[in-house]
């Protein structure tokens, strides 16, 4: 399946802004967390600055946001995982809320409750989890209520490797298989669970070779490309729009950063990140574009220009917002 | 004779393992980035090149099969070490902990003995948001069958492990993240203690007086022993002398250690990380309300703990929800100045 020219440009565009978004939120989450001004004795402070808590940034896993999203609708359903925010930004999540709720703040998403790893934006009908391999069922549920109601939204449920070796794996595609729903299972496989590879962590080398174990098919997308995401999941939400049930695709992806910011990565071998950024995806998609007559350096420059503001301005707002009260705690534990 | 030097919680807890798996060979340990990482808290660090892949097994991302696997295990005589890697993400092998490793004993008349260790990183205070900051040992105390642990310093944690690995029972053992002495998270510094080289254990239910006084007791367990006693520190200033009871185990309770106290301070505050409702705090208060009839007390209990809410994200409202040497101190103040109603 080949996209629109406009298709490929806003897939380019939101590539560039989410490395652009995950590589600003690096330097900011490191602001306040190393000596001299923590706890003496201490190399970093994760709980300090003006993004507390655990970071984990996708920079590198782009296509596999873009290239699904590209196929969504508003009504679409995405549930990401605890490494979100591309999947967020390519579901159009807004950016200056989604930052505010990064940093705590009282215009972030949740007015600062969820925080980083737990995104939720019922408008765009976006939300993510901090455990792994909570993306599944949620998802399923989102297919079967469009099922129920008529529609034909379809949901994607993206979750990491490490995710296909828990029960709610096994138990989403199964069910997902049964009552035929209108879901995409979509695994990014970067290899890495924290600092577990895949070859000790998994007993088959393809995680799409588990949907046969469910009737559902299953796809292998071997590079990190966001076309050959684009062709697969195309093909994977046709199919759900019509009916005719859910698909499993797993995407050969590279994290380029550690599992969460301030990761030694003492378990990955020296170079590796190096190696994998010889094939970023964005160079390369944008030599595509460049082959087929769609950009030229100063388009790019404009693009790069335009996502540069877009994350100043996310960052600017978020840090211009103001905290919440602290009696606001006890506030929405129900509806 | 005796060798002590000042080690973290996580280096007490990591050499308490490996002198139980040189002494014992069937023990070992399984858990999610214990090997090659050493633990996300570091409670496995060095391990993994002293013992080798076989006894310090990295597990993928299946918590129901390998605390599942640790029953079956030990049920055939091993001494399993697991590690769950939050506490928090006990919602993914709840059954196999609490309907089988907490029951499989009694259903068995005791003819099947589970000598398991299910160690797992507890709390808060760093923005790590809802998922990822409970306690819950309440949650586990309160399912019969298991033994729960909660070390306050290195040094009992040392003896409350090598305890652990030699008792015939599951043992729950909750390490909270901000004592454990880690190179990336601040924490309380007197939670890093002189500790011997060699074995020893410190026999569950024995609670310890981390810090003597004669006006209230303050019964505390995990982080918030270290918070207390910072917290009797400043009232001393003003003239309060706050008795300090760190409980070390949940199960089994030492009631009688926390009954000495308040039978001698006449004020019980209990002060805890883990859900105010339905829980530790109230445990507690109730062991002590069922016997008014031995002591009098000079205020009502106070319990301070998470109010009914998940643990919010955001800097002031974490800093809100969970008790804080501010809020200990003050609540030992007010019990100070409160009188008890006048019996009509």
């Amino acid at each position: 399946m080949e996209p629109t020219p406009e298709r490929m440009m806003w897939m380019y565009e939101n590539m560039l802004l989410i490395r652009e978004y995950e590589e600003t939120m690096a330097k900011v989450y490191l602001e306040g967390k190393l000596p001299p001004n923590i706890q003496k004795g201490l190399a970093f402070d994760i709980g300090s600055g003006p993004v507390p808590g655990e970071m984990h940034l996708a920079a590198g896993q782009e296509p596999v946001a873009v290239g699904v999203c590209a196929h969504l609708r508003k009504e679409d359903t995405v549930v990401g995982t605890h490494r979100p925010h591309h999947f967020a930004i390519a579901k159009g999540v807004p950016l200056d809320r989604m930052t505010a709720e990064i940093f705590g703040k009282s215009d972030g998403l949740s007015r600062g409750k969820g925080g980083h790893m737990h995104l939720f934006d019922p408008e765009h009908k976006f939300s993510c989890s901090g455990i792994v391999g909570a993306s599944m069922p949620p998802a399923c549920g989102a297919a079967l209520a469009a099922k129920k109601l008529g529609k034909d939204w379809v949901a994607v449920a993206f979750f990491g490797e490490g995710a296909a070796n828990q029960g709610t794996f096994h138990e989403s595609l199964n069910l997902a298989g049964l009552w035929k729903l209108p879901v995409i299972f979509v695994c990014e496989d970067n290899k890495w669970a924290i600092s577990v590879d895949k070859d000790h962590s998994t007993a088959v080398r393809s995680d799409a070779d588990r949907a046969g174990a469910y009737g559902l098919p299953g796809i292998s997308v071997g590079r990190n490309d966001a076309l050959d995401v684009y062709s697969a999941a195309g093909e994977a939400v046709e199919r759900a729009r019509r009916g005719g049930g859910a698909t499993l695709i797993e995407v050969k992806t590279d994290r380029y950063m550690g599992h969460f910011q301030g990761d030694a990565e003492v378990y990955r071998p020296k170079g590796e990140v190096g190696e994998l950024r010889k094939n970023d995806p964005i160079p390369g998609l944008a030599g595509t574009l460049r082959a087929r007559g769609l950009l030229d350096a100063a388009k790019d420059q404009a693009l790069r220009a335009r996502v540069h503001a877009q994350v100043t301005r996310a960052f600017e707002f978020a840090r211009q917002s103001a905290y919440p009260q602290p009696r606001e705690a006890l506030e929405h534990v129900f509806a | 004779m005796t060798t002590a030097r000042k080690l973290t919680m996580a280096q007490a807890i990591a050499e308490a393992i490996g002198q139980e798996m040189e002494r014992d060979p069937k023990v070992f340990v399984m858990g999610e980035d214990i090997a090659r990482y050493g633990g996300i808290f570091g409670a496995t660090g060095g391990l993994l090149d002293r013992f080798g892949p076989e006894r310090i097994m990295d597990t993928p991302i299946s918590e129901s099969a390998f605390i599942g696997t640790a029953t079956g295990a030990a049920a055939e005589g091993m001494r399993p070490i697991v590690e769950l890697m939050f506490a928090d993400f006990f919602g993914v092998c709840m059954d196999q902990i609490y309907n089988h490793l907490a029951k499989n004993t009694y259903m068995s008349d005791a003819n099947v003995r589970l000598p398991v260790v299910l160690m797992t990183a507890i709390g808060g205070g760093y923005g790590d948001a809802a998922q990822h900051s409970q306690c819950l040992y309440g949650l586990f105390a309160h399912v019969p069958g298991l033994k729960v642990v909660v070390p306050s310093n290195a040094y009992d944690a040392k003896g409350l492990m090598i305890q652990a690995i030699r008792d015939d029972n599951p043992v729950m053992y909750f390490f909270h993240k901000g004592i454990m002495g880690l190179p990336w998270m601040a924490y309380y510094e007197g939670s890093t203690t002189e500790v011997p080289q060699e074995a020893y254990t410190i026999p569950f239910g024995q609670a310890r007086v981390a810090r003597e006084g004669a006006d209230v007791t303050i019964v505390a367990l995990s982080q918030m022993v270290q918070k207390a006693l910072v917290a009797a520190a400043e009232l001393e200033k003003e003239g309060i002398r706050a008795e300090v009871v760190d409980l070390r185990t949940l199960v089994p309770l030492d009631t009688d250690a926390v009954l000495r106290s308040v039978t001698k301070t006449g004020r019980l505050l209990i002060a805890d990380e883990d859900y105010l409702n339905f829980g530790v705090t109230g445990e507690i208060a109730a062991q002590v309300a069922e016997r008014l009839d031995r002591m009098v007390l000079k205020s009502p209990v106070r319990r301070l703990g998470v109010p009914g809410v998940p643990i919010p994200y955001s800097r002031p409202l974490e800093q809100a929800v969970i008790p804080q040497v501010q809020d200990i101190a003050d609540a030992c103040r007010a019990m100070i100045g409160a009188n008890l109603a006048k019996a009509a």
